[in-house]
């Protein structure tokens, strides 16, 4: 069973906070539930799923349907890190064509930036995770578990500091337009490697930003869609992988992207050439690079030379991605940058992106992402999207 | 020892391997049933999920896959790795009493045990 065409994306939201120490987590949560619904034209009696990730310690899906008193038939809890709300649709798709619910509400809220996060000191594991203890004697980070990919990256193939530093360029060049973003102003490929270093090769304007904030998407049956006032988005295809150390046979240089991508464009029918707009997450510049390579975009090594000299500018480049300003520039709250990517898409296919950056004629768009850490282990997800 | 460190959380499937840890052994969990070697050590083979988990130990010495100096509070940095064992499988490592600037994937280490905060001691690796 295919979910190509089974549902469509009729409600989005981006909660404009970037700190909020004066809001709850689970009132974030319930604030773009609600903003998603307004912007969709149902009402909160036509939510009948509900998908929450893992998102904060001790809070379940039952605190949230509870809370937000939804009454709903259908819950998902996957978690996948930063890209599990990409997977969330893709299951909210098939529960929809295999009749489990009509509109299935996704949420996701955190405030890192004011709970004092930071990617460059170890995070506490959960006792129950395996790995903890091969990891934690070597202070793992989030941001040296990319760097290491980073390295293995510039010595296989060449890339250079400077590749990197423009895919950074590219999200400031975007996030200047846009009011809400964290960080609006431009910066050059200088400014980035000149930046004081936090993980070699990644400095610190190579790293995402940490904000406060949420989203919220919603995903409902074809009839739903028809009947509402909004532009139409269709999901086309969607793929997801878990990709890990393999038994020790460790392969730096793929991403989950290289299963979860082509799963997608299959189940879609299209190709990377056919891509109009691509959000693709960028908890750092090289996760971005990786990514690109392992949907298709390029071939696995060009990834620095394709975003290099404004590859990924909307306008002039050669694949406009993260027209919001993307983790790096604009927003990457709960350090998880899945939902935005979702958004931005979203907008695009709408119409309803910032005039400036815009895309011509945007009618299929893909959204990427990839949670944990790329050097060690991750969650991946791809999904295809179309305007009709 | 170090108090910047942390010590590993032992656990009863992984007791064995850091007790030999802790006599300078560096081990590695081969399949008795499909005979490969896999990392970390785990109570079943992630290949051929075999119970048939035998320690042996390692030959010691490796090459750097992936490095990165990291930055530890402002005045400090260590340097995280993927050594590759001769043996074949990649772990996850510090490189010490190394030039950080000088270093290059592909160079030769060797392990080298290092006391944790509790005493327990961990596979770190110098430049051969």
């Amino acid at each position: 069973m295919s979910i190509k065409n089974r549902s469509y994306l009729v409600g989005a939201y981006e909660h404009p906070t970037r700190h909020a120490p004066d809001k709850t987590l689970v009132q974030l949560h319930a604030e773009c539930a609600y903003g998603a619904i307004a912007d969709s034209g149902l009402s909160k009696n036509d939510i009948d799923a509900y998908y929450f990730a893992g998102d904060a310690s001790g809070l379940s899906a039952m605190s949230l349907v509870d809370y937000m008193n939804l009454k709903v038939r259908h819950v998902d809890c996957t978690e996948t890190g930063g890209t599990s709300y990409l997977i969330h649709v893709s299951h909210a798709a098939q529960a929809i064509a295999a009749g489990k619910c009509n509109a299935a509400l996704i949420t996701l809220a955190g405030r890192p930036r004011s709970e004092g996060s930071s990617g460059a000191v170890p995070r506490a594991t959960a006792d129950a995770s395996p790995e903890a203890q091969w990891e934690a004697p070597f202070s793992a980070t989030t941001v040296n578990l990319y760097a290491l990919c980073a390295q293995r990256h510039m010595h296989e193939f060449g890339t250079t500091p400077e590749q990197l530093a423009w895919v950074k360029v590219a999200a400031s060049q975007h996030a200047q337009y846009n009011p809400n973003a964290m960080l609006k102003n431009v910066v050059t490929v200088e400014d980035v490697v000149n930046s004081p270093m936090v993980a070699s090769p990644l400095h610190r304007l190579d790293c995402c930003v940490v904000s406060d904030g949420g989203g919220a998407v919603i995903v409902a049956r074809p009839e739903i869609a028809k009947a509402l006032k909004r532009p139409r988005v269709a999901l086309l295809g969607a793929g997801e992988a878990i990709k890990g150390q393999n038994g020790g046979e460790i392969d730096l240089m793929t991403s989950g992207a290289a299963i979860a991508g082509p799963i997608a464009f299959a189940e879609a029918g299209v190709t990377p050439s056919d891509i109009k707009y691509a959000s693709i997450y960028d908890s750092f510049t090289i996760t971005v690079v990786m990514q690109l390579e392992d949907l298709g975009f390029c071939k696995k090594g060009e990834g620095g030379r394709f975003v290099a000299d404004g590859g990924l500018i909307a306008g002039s480049g050669r694949l406009p991605f993260n027209t919001d300003g993307g983790g790096l520039c604009n927003n990457h709250p709960s350090n998880r940058g899945g939902m935005t990517k979702i958004i931005e898409a979203v907008r695009q296919l709408r119409g309803e992106a910032h005039p400036k950056l815009q895309v011509a004629n945007c009618n299929l768009a893909l959204a990427q992402g990839t949670g944990g850490r790329l050097g060690s282990r991750h969650g991946s997800a791809t999904l295809i999207m179309e305007r009709q | 020892m170090s108090a910047k460190i942390p010590s590993p959380a032992v656990t009863t499937e992984t007791s064995a391997f850091w007790g030999k840890a802790n006599d300078g052994v560096l081990a590695l969990p081969h399949c008795q049933a499909c005979g490969k070697i896999h990392w970390y050590p785990r109570a079943n083979c992630p290949f051929c999920s075999s119970d048939k988990i035998e320690l042996k130990p390692a030959k010691g010495s490796g090459t750097i896959y992936s490095f990165s100096v990291s930055r530890r509070g402002k005045d400090d940095s260590y340097v995280i790795a993927y050594v590759t064992l001769d043996e074949g499988v990649t772990m996850m490592t510090n490189i010490v009493n190394a030039d950080a600037s000088a270093l290059k994937i592909g160079q030769k280490v060797r392990v080298a045990f290092v006391p944790s905060a509790d005493g327990q001691k961990v596979p770190m690796f110098e430049v051969a």
